[in-house]
């Protein structure tokens, strides 16, 4: 097998391999999920300067940060649900580290979510997807792709009067999935579920059912358009926080290089 | 009649900017006491409790009967000019920059004679309406002013640098989602606010009235966030430089106690309370104090408004509270700190406001037109500490009166 890393070395050197950043910058004036006021809310990011070459320390810039566990592009443990408080090993540093790098399918939602900010992903999608790509295998993480990274602003949440609006799964699409053995779910949006996922039944059905059966999550995620629909590898390790219920990350995709 | 003040013209750039002068600062004790009334607009002289002779300059006994029992009580403004001079030669360096200046002898009716100035529209012979005001040292003078309105009596020269007018200034209001953001925003520009900028944080969640503030020819909506050190910095280096008044709106509020209470809010409530006016004070503080010898528009008055809790906590609101009592510690360090510069801060203290975190509270809550009025006025006068409301007047007078009986009753549990 250590020829297979060798390969691997040697195909990443020579260009055939390359490594695509899914991840946002964590800049403290990026959206994070907003609930109504009453709620506790998550925890922009933030950066305090403790030193910078000067009085507070002569050689050297540092900074205190600050944030929630689900602030910027970033990881759903199964804890972080209701549905997932029981499940063993559920919390960031529990999960065995065999699950942090895995195959990665991208269902392309693209067109549909770009002419309905409410798109849903059904199971017809997945059953489409299939006919052409295959069944997706079992272990696998699934990302929808939906280009709304490239939203910027108030475009982002897409908030109005009764809430925000933006793309994401059926519960039916959930169950689809869950039937696959998947590893988890990812999309480019500030959660999982669709902006409007509280009115389905059950509420939030990517968090409900995704966590309650041990999967994991992945959300605010970029650039999934250089991503082929199979093939790649995906590198997701959360931090290691004790009894942590998610983690921002940097989450890499190992793929073929285009063109070659 | 007083000459309008006409809208300052673009600074010279070839010019030494003024460096800020201040009067005398020294004063007894005893004169202190002109300074408190001047701070919150009320006209209280020494009243001797023995013989009831009301005396001027403030000393520590009576002058008529040596009593030291002497009560600051408010006092009947009402006078006449006796004599009146203009000052055209002083050795002190803040006079020379403002001569001429106009004095006077006034004799209140209340009893003492006073020597004072006099605002322009005032003449020998005239009757006045005395009045205490903070001068740019922050202590008490007196002033004789009309006795009833004149035509643009507040841009009398005199009078103005005795106050921190919003006329022909430029306004930073930090917080658009404040519930008194919009009304404070007419008010100023009823005053002659040349311009107001208003302060929009997380523009990725776009603030109700953004668009109704957004249409006014007189204001600029820009990005502040006072949680976050950098927006801070960001927006003092493109504005701060031009920044006369500042009025801090910020607030995060949310009820519940300590013991029942719960630490994320209210480390949400400090860091905008208390470290927001930091972040605002480190940021725009310098700039301000280095113009506040800039002409018309020179930099005035840095302005928070804080809950009457923090003079004395309200259990409801238990980690609120704590939040205001460290944003009135860290206005009092910041009154130390600016006190050289001349830059006045002002704070306006109100009570429980008409607003979504106090739906059950009972009135009377302070309207959020009422405050923007209170903060207004506050500045037009000149003050440092203005109540506004019932609920903080009677705060303030009970605190004064006896902090502990305040907290007592405060913290009395269902007859509190």
């Amino acid at each position: 097998m250590a020829e297979i890393l060798a390969c691997l070395a040697s195909a990443l050197a020579g260009g055939d391999v390359e490594i695509i950043d899914l991840t946002h910058t964590l800049d403290p004036d990026f959206p994070v999920i907003v609930l109504p006021p009453e709620f506790g809310q998550c925890a922009r990011f933030r950066m305090e300067e403790v030193s910078a070459y000067d009085h507070r320390g002569p050689a050297w810039k540092w900074h205190n940060i600050s944030m929630n566990e689900h602030t910027g592009t970033h990881f759903d443990a199964p804890v972080h649900w209701v549905s997932g408080r029981d499940v063993a090993n559920g919390a960031v540093d529990e999960i065995d580290p065999a699950m942090f790098i895995g195959p990665v399918v991208v269902l392309d939602c693209s067109k549909g979510a770009s002419s309905d900010d409410d798109f849903e992903l059904t199971p017809k999608i997945i059953a489409d997807w299939e006919v052409q790509h295959g069944k997706i295998p079992a272990g696998s993480w699934v990302l929808m792709r939906t280009d709304w990274s490239r939203r910027t602003g108030a475009q982002y949440l897409n908030m109005r009067d009764d809430g925000p609006h933006s793309p994401g799964p059926t519960p039916a699409a959930i169950e689809c999935l869950l039937e696959r053995n998947i590893r988890g779910f990812g999309t480019e949006t500030v959660g999982t579920d669709a902006g409007q996922g509280m009115h389905y039944s059950p509420p939030y059905p990517a968090h409900h059912l995704l966590h309650g059966a041990g999967k994991y999550g992945l959300q605010c995620l970029k650039n999934l358009d250089r991503l082929p629909p199979t093939g790649a590898i995906l590198v997701a390790p959360p931090l290691k926080i004790k009894g942590g219920t998610g983690s921002p990350l940097r989450v890499l995709a190992i793929t073929p290089a285009r063109g070659k | 009649m007083s000459e309008p003040l006409s809208r300052p013209p673009k600074k010279n750039p070839q010019l030494r900017q003024k460096v800020a002068t201040l009067p005398p600062l020294a004063r007894s004790r005893a004169a202190m006491g002109l300074t408190a009334a001047a701070a919150r607009g009320s006209f209280s002289l020494q009243h001797c409790s023995e013989c009831a002779t009301v005396q001027y300059p403030p000393r520590d006994a009576c002058s008529a009967c040596l009593c030291v029992d002497l009560e600051w009580r408010e006092t009947d403004r009402g006078g006449s000019v006796v004599a009146q001079t203009t000052i055209h030669a002083s050795p002190d360096p803040y006079y020379r920059q403002r001569l001429p200046w106009r004095s006077g002898l006034v004799k209140l009716d209340a009893g003492p004679s006073i020597f004072c100035h006099l605002h322009g529209d005032v003449r020998r012979g005239d009757r006045i309406s005395m009045d205490i005001k903070l001068d740019r040292a922050g202590q008490g003078v007196m002033i004789a002013l009309p006795a009833g309105r004149m035509p643009n009596m507040e841009d009398d020269p005199q009078l103005r640098t005795l106050t921190a007018n919003p006329r022909h200034r430029r306004v930073l209001v930090t917080d658009i989602r404040a519930p008194w953001a919009v009304p404070l925003v007419h008010e100023l520009i009823k005053a002659g606010a040349s311009h107001v900028f208003v302060g929009e944080a997380e523009g990725w969640r776009r603030a109700t009235p953004h668009e109704s503030l957004a249409s006014l020819e007189q204001v600029s909506i820009l990005q502040l966030d006072v949680t976050d050190a950098n927006s801070v910095k960001k927006l003092a280096a493109g504005i701060g430089g031009k920044t006369d008044i500042l009025i801090n709106t910020a607030r995060h509020v949310r009820p519940g106690g300590v013991v029942g209470g719960d630490t994320v809010f209210a480390r949400d409530e400090m860091e905008v309370n208390a470290f927001g006016l930091m972040r605002l004070a480190q940021a725009f503080g310098p700039a301000m104090a280095s113009r506040t010898d800039d002409g018309i528009n020179s930099a005035a008055a840095f302005v928070n408004i804080l809950s009457a809790s923090a003079m004395s906590a309200e259990p409801g609101y238990g980690a609120f509270s704590a939040s205001q009592a460290a944003a009135y510690s860290i206005s009092q360090t910041l009154r130390g700190e600016f006190r050289a510069s001349g830059l006045r801060v002002m704070n306006v203290f109100v009570g429980p406001t008409d607003d979504e975190w106090h739906q059950q509270m009972p009135p009377p809550k302070v309207a959020p037109q009422a405050l923007a009025k209170a903060v207004v006025d506050g500045l037009v006068c000149g003050l440092e500490d203005v109540y506004c409301g019932d609920f903080a007047k009677d705060i303030e007078e009970r605190w004064r009166r006896d902090a502990k009986v305040l907290e007592r009753e405060l913290t009395g549990g269902e007859h509190g």
